[in-house]
């Protein structure tokens, strides 16, 4: 390896027990995957915060205790827990205990207690260029396609150990030759569905199911994928796939043309039309007539996404459970207008965590509507529950009609 | 077979049709798959030799894999076609908390992978 004197002090376990352990799992990820470098990193977002277990607890701990601390601004992902509406949580008492003792020795470890899986919509979001390590798979291909910041793939632990020494691996999305695409979607679909919100995460779960571990340039999109539109896309790759960055010819950065994305060299060939992506839907939708109730905002939803659905619910009554996720920072920005409509509507808001990782929403009887494919794809398993994927304006009219509506152009295609 | 991870893995190889996230995809009490788009839902994976083409999905699949590692949930070991991070950082974790091996060999399977097999530095070879 390549080490600067500083980093060969910190192996050695001069600057303390917790660094030294910092990098020397860093330096054993960076051996393994074939690089002899490490790149300095500007900031960290640090996924281990949400409880899985004791392991999680031991690491920190282990890192804290042997007086480590995050040495480049850290933000923190989701954990169990709704620290300002702690009453959301139903789960048992000793797993809320753990749950916060984790979050705890997070903060102790410099960690900002942001709780979000949407770190890019914080004002401290990279920028185009910037070496970054953060963990949470929808915000790591967030920041690469979009923002056109660098990151691998970072997991827990390796996120927290990257944030403690400021560096990572300097290899895969981190170089140059890494992100450029090697596999073209052509998406081939009337010009309308690209107007339709349902249509850019039942993409990304197709991307996800097809693309492998590649980085893809899809070909076909316009300007009305806006940010909230790539996010649900990237969300939705990453959670049926192992998408770690797409590029969209002439939307994202690093795109502006098909030469650049592909460094000139010819990639693989996918075609996708609208039959696949109806397909793709339905497999993550399973649910009947009967709803239950509605989640929307996973990845945390966006300042604009609030305010356009604090427009959609005016007057309206939701008669089923509604759940809207967002981070504490976005709620913040709201106005008291919009606020009120959402509560007018029976709209229960979540943050600091979200209803497919941790007990909120109880028994449900019928199926649970979102607007997420990323909700979609995970909530089965880990709440048991079926579910039933529409765009937000579907969502919104089903929860005042107490069934299923679905106008969008996907269904039955 | 390239050994990236632990010592030695002893077992039946559970060869997976589509790459499976760990978090979310596994009960840690059980071992058992639970992701109910996987076409082999409801398998376990404790204690035999797991291969599957790559990783996916979720980050927080590092800690999952520690967390079956330390309480004895997990595969024997794993066996994967490409490398990948985040289940590395899993075996890696999982060895220095808790002392306890978890090999992880990255390269092809044999075409018939029936019966008990070894996954040590020497590579994958029948028990």
């Amino acid at each position: 390896m390549q080490l600067t004197p500083e980093d060969s002090a910190i192996l050695a376990g001069e600057a303390g027990p917790g660094r030294r352990m910092a990098m020397e799992l860093v330096v054993a990820v960076a051996q393994a995957t074939g690089t002899d470098t490490l790149v300095d990193i500007t900031q960290a977002h640090i996924d281990g915060c949400l409880y899985h277990g004791e392991a999680g607890i031991d690491f920190a701990r282990r890192l804290l205790d042997g007086g480590a601390s995050v040495a480049v601004p850290t933000t923190l992902n989701v954990s169990s827990l709704d620290l300002l509406h702690p009453d959301l949580f139903k789960g048992d008492a000793a797993t809320e205990r753990s749950a916060r003792n984790l979050m705890d020795i997070h903060v102790s470890l410099g960690c900002r207690p942001t709780w979000t899986c949407a770190p890019y919509q914080l004002p401290t979001r990279p920028e185009l260029g910037e070496q970054i390590a953060w963990g949470e798979s929808n915000a790591i291909v967030f920041a690469n396609s979009v923002l056109g910041a660098r990151t691998n793939r970072y997991g827990d632990f390796m996120d927290l150990a990257c944030a403690v020494v400021g560096k990572a691996p300097f290899s895969g999305l981190h170089t140059d030759r890494g992100r450029r695409a090697t596999l073209a979607i052509e998406v081939d679909v009337p010009d309308s569905l690209l107007s339709e919100d349902i249509f850019y995460p039942a993409l990304g779960l197709w991307i996800g199911a097809n693309a492998g571990s590649e980085v893809p340039v899809i070909v076909g999109l316009d300007e009305r994928s806006d940010e909230d539109r790539l996010k649900a896309l990237g969300a939705a790759a990453a959670s049926s796939g192992s998408t770690a960055m797409f590029h969209v010819v002439g939307v994202t950065p690093e795109a502006q043309s098909m030469a650049l994305a592909t460094h000139d060299e010819e990639p693989s060939r996918l075609e996708v039309d609208e039959s696949g992506l109806a397909a793709m839907r339905r497999s993550v939708s399973s649910g009947q007539e009967a709803l239950g109730a509605v989640s929307l905002g996973t990845p945390h939803m966006s300042s604009e996404g609030l305010t356009r659905l604090a427009a959609l619910v005016v007057g309206a009554r939701s008669r089923v459970p509604f759940y809207v996720n967002t981070s504490r920072d976005v709620l913040a920005t709201l106005d008291q207008q919009a606020v009120d409509n959402l509560q007018d509507f029976g709209a229960t808001v979540v943050t600091d965590t979200c209803t497919y990782i941790t007990p909120i929403m109880g028994d449900i009887s019928g199926a649970v509507m979102t607007d997420s494919g990323k909700w979609a794809y995970y909530a089965p398993a880990n709440l048991g529950v079926e579910v039933v994927f529409g765009g937000m304006a579907d969502c919104v009219q089903s929860a005042v009609e107490q069934r299923v509506v679905l106008s969008d152009r996907l269904v039955d295609r | 077979m390239r050994l990236i991870a632990g010592r030695e893995g002893i077992g039946r190889i559970l060869r997976l049709d589509e790459p499976l996230s760990f978090w979310g995809g596994i009960e840690p009490e059980s071992g058992q798959i639970i992701d109910v788009n996987h076409p082999q839902f409801g398998a376990s994976v404790r204690n035999v030799l797991l291969a599957m083409p790559h990783g996916r999905g979720s980050s927080s699949s590092s800690s999952v894999l520690a967390e079956t590692i330390r309480i004895g949930t997990a595969p024997s070991g794993l066996i994967l076609d490409e490398l990948d991070e985040i289940l590395l950082v899993g075996a890696l974790v999982a060895n220095d908390l808790y002392q306890k091996d978890f090999p992880i060999g990255v390269g092809n399977l044999p075409e018939s992978a029936s019966g008990v097999w070894i996954l040590d530095e020497d590579g994958l070879r029948r028990a």
